[in-house]
């Protein structure tokens, strides 16, 4: 392990992983069981890098998330039941069923909120970051966004004022190489978005997105300089999503020797063979892991099932505070 | 009472506020110490209150409102300045889809105490890009408030109510308001949202003008004075929450209305301010509802083409005339 990290931090986040991946495949199924409305954009394949990435912030450190996000929320310490409930648009839901699976926020644990509209969590990030300096704590904003998002003028805005103002925020691209259909080389030249960084006088890194230990060590880094006050980084996670861009999607756009390929580099099979080859967990532990984490999303199901559908009439609801 | 200037008013209003709630800071291109904001509303803030609170930004229109939108959500409050009304537009997802729309979409989780000032109106002949009244696009954002201040005095009340309340408002002035003068009292006072304000009391035709067209709204009553028309101004001062009581009201007793706005007149304020009335207030009226607006055309650049496209104390007295 080339981390000095404890059993009980590895565990936490093998155990993280393992829930996120087993709270999407539940959507998953949910969905197509008619349960769930609209839309959904699964995180499964991608969870080393919420994981790696949340194992090194607080309660009082921030997220900001997108329309893939899930995971992050679960990451940050969310509960799986108001997630779910939220998904399936009931009351108990996080959101009261106003979010729905593209706008999830918990506040009481610094997650600010899942945007649907690509990359306009960034510039918001960098106000939690601007709120945090006024404040003089030293707290930090990891704001997450996508390969798509990255071309977006708020990407340049954003990381271009923390960087002027040596603000506390990680920013951390999850490259799973399509924005949608579109694959990364047809809308942009350089190879590594973390190249970018160089435009805006700061850190910038490409990582494996699908080592956990890889992205952990990587923004444990880009944390404690956030920390100091010595200002952003940006990560770049290169990772791959399991299924398509949402539930409609059958990815056709990628090859099947492509899938194999990712699938073959499965974030939670590598750390899960890692812990056992390095003695860390044995398989009985592990499997005693998956199994709390199992009854834990049946209990989640089982409460955003059971919970009722807001009042018609809440619609009309929480337009001003 | 004291006779102070719009811009001095906006400017007690930010100081006083900012000496009471260390968390309000205020954040703009060029508002800082070397300009003290375009219209020098921000001149001498940051000598008192140091460039952290008055902050100047790089010319991100999307990045300042975000990031003051992220400040609110995390406990300050934040007052934005974007230069030219206009261009707000480069910051309207975070304006539209971000601001007015968290407090609903997280299910009431958070506040955001965020206040967006900017100058409206054309007067000045600087075109299309830097002149134009883009009110209504913000009224009809649900989440937002507006504010459309045309006195000194209501320009300290409201914005001062905007820094202390919980959800973003959209605080809109005025170019040609800036230098004007009024009576605000010394003593601390606040204006609430949503109650107009009739600026001159009549019995023959009712108008709703908002910002600098009030003033040619009452210049245009002084006039009709003398020819026996006796006019009422109705200011309803915010456009959201609007005072439509108030409005309404008013046409109770005179019958008869025009509705005067600086902005486009197609989906625009006067149209709303119309159909409000036509919804709830029909039977009260004595001859056709006459809106005074912007034709529907971008604001031109040469003196006698501006002047022709902008409302003015002539036009609102032809319109009078035709229903008086």
């Amino acid at each position: 392990m080339q981390l000095n990290l404890s059993k009980e931090k590895l565990v936490e986040m093998y155990k993280k992983m393992f829930e996120i991946r087993c709270f999407e495949e539940k959507v998953f199924e949910l969905y197509a069981q008619n349960l769930v409305p609209g839309t959904i954009h699964l995180y499964a394949g991608e969870e080393a890098v919420a994981v790696g990435v949340c194992s090194n912030l607080g309660k009082d450190d921030y997220i900001t998330s997108t329309h893939r996000g899930h995971g992050h929320c679960i990451a940050k310490g969310a509960e799986l039941k108001r997630i779910m409930a939220e998904i399936l648009g009931k009351k108990t839901g996080y959101c009261k069923g106003k979010g729905g699976s593209m706008h999830i926020a918990d506040f009481k644990v610094g997650m600010l909120g899942a945007t649907a509209v690509v990359g306009a969590g960034l510039p918001i990030a960098v106000g939690a970051g601007l709120s945090i300096k006024l404040k003089g704590t030293d707290n930090v904003v990891a704001c997450f966004f996508g390969d798509g998002a990255s071309n977006q003028g708020t990407f340049h805005e954003a990381i271009n004022m923390a960087a002027v103002w040596k603000l506390p925020v990680i920013f951390v691209c999850e490259n799973n190489v399509y924005a949608m259909g579109t694959r990364q080389s047809t809308v942009m030249l350089v190879k590594n978005i973390a190249d970018r960084a160089i435009a805006y006088g700061i850190p910038g890194v490409a990582v494996d997105g699908n080592n956990v230990l890889t992205v952990y060590e990587a923004a444990q880094k880009a944390v404690q300089k956030a920390r100091k006050g010595e200002g952003p980084t940006l990560i770049e996670c290169k990772t791959y999503r399991h299924k398509g861009h949402s539930r409609i999607d059958p990815a056709k756009y990628r090859s099947k020797e492509e899938v194999e390929e990712w699938l073959r580099k499965d974030p939670i099979k590598g750390f899960k063979e890692k812990l056992l080859q390095t003695n860390i967990l044995l398989e009985a532990e592990i499997q005693q892991i998956e199994k709390e984490v199992s009854a834990e999303i049946e209990e989640a199901v089982k409460f955003a099932i059971e919970s009722p559908h807001p009042f018609a009439e809440e619609a009309l609801e929480d337009v001003y505070a | 009472m004291k006779k102070i200037t719009y811009k001095e008013a906006l400017r007690e209003a930010l100081r006083e506020e900012m000496r009471r709630d260390p968390t309000v800071f205020l954040l703009g291109e060029d508002i800082g110490r070397y300009w003290g904001g375009a219209f020098k509303v921000t001149k001498g803030l940051a000598e008192e209150f140091g460039d952290e609170r008055v902050r100047d930004t790089p010319i991100s229109e999307s990045a300042i409102i975000g990031a003051a939108v992220g400040a609110a959500i995390t406990g300050t409050r934040p007052v934005a300045e974007i230069m030219f009304g206009d261009l707000t537009a480069l910051a309207m997802d975070q304006i539209a889809n971000q601001a007015a729309k968290i407090h609903y979409m997280f299910g009431g989780q958070v506040k955001v105490p965020l206040v967006i000032r900017t100058p409206f109106g054309a007067g000045v002949n600087i075109a299309a890009h830097h002149s134009q009244s883009l009110e209504a696009w913000f009224m009809h954002v649900p989440g937002l408030y507006v504010a459309v201040p045309s006195t000194p005095y209501d320009a300290k009340g409201l914005l001062k109510t905007a820094i202390r309340g919980s959800n973003p408002v959209f605080f809109c002035e005025h170019k040609l308001l800036y230098p004007m003068e009024g009576e605000v009292p010394e003593a601390e006072y606040t204006v609430p949202f949503g109650v107009a304000d009739v600026k001159r009391e009549g019995s023959d035709v009712t108008i709703v003008a908002t910002l600098y067209m009030v003033h040619e709204a009452l210049n245009a009553a002084k006039e009709l004075e003398a020819e026996s028309i006796s006019v009422e101004v109705v200011d309803p001062r915010t456009l959201a929450p609007l005072d439509k009581h108030t409005i309404i009201n008013s046409v109770k007793k005179t019958g008869r209305l025009v509705v005067v706005s600086e902005d486009c007149k197609t989906a625009g304020v006067s149209a709303e301010i119309t159909a409000v009335v036509a919804e709830e207030a029909i039977d009260y009226l004595d001859a056709p509802i006459k809106r005074v607006a912007e034709p529907d055309t971008p604001i031109p650049f040469s003196p006698p083409l501006e002047q022709y496209v902008v409302p003015n104390e002539k036009s609102i007295i032809k319109a009078v005339k035709e229903i008086a």
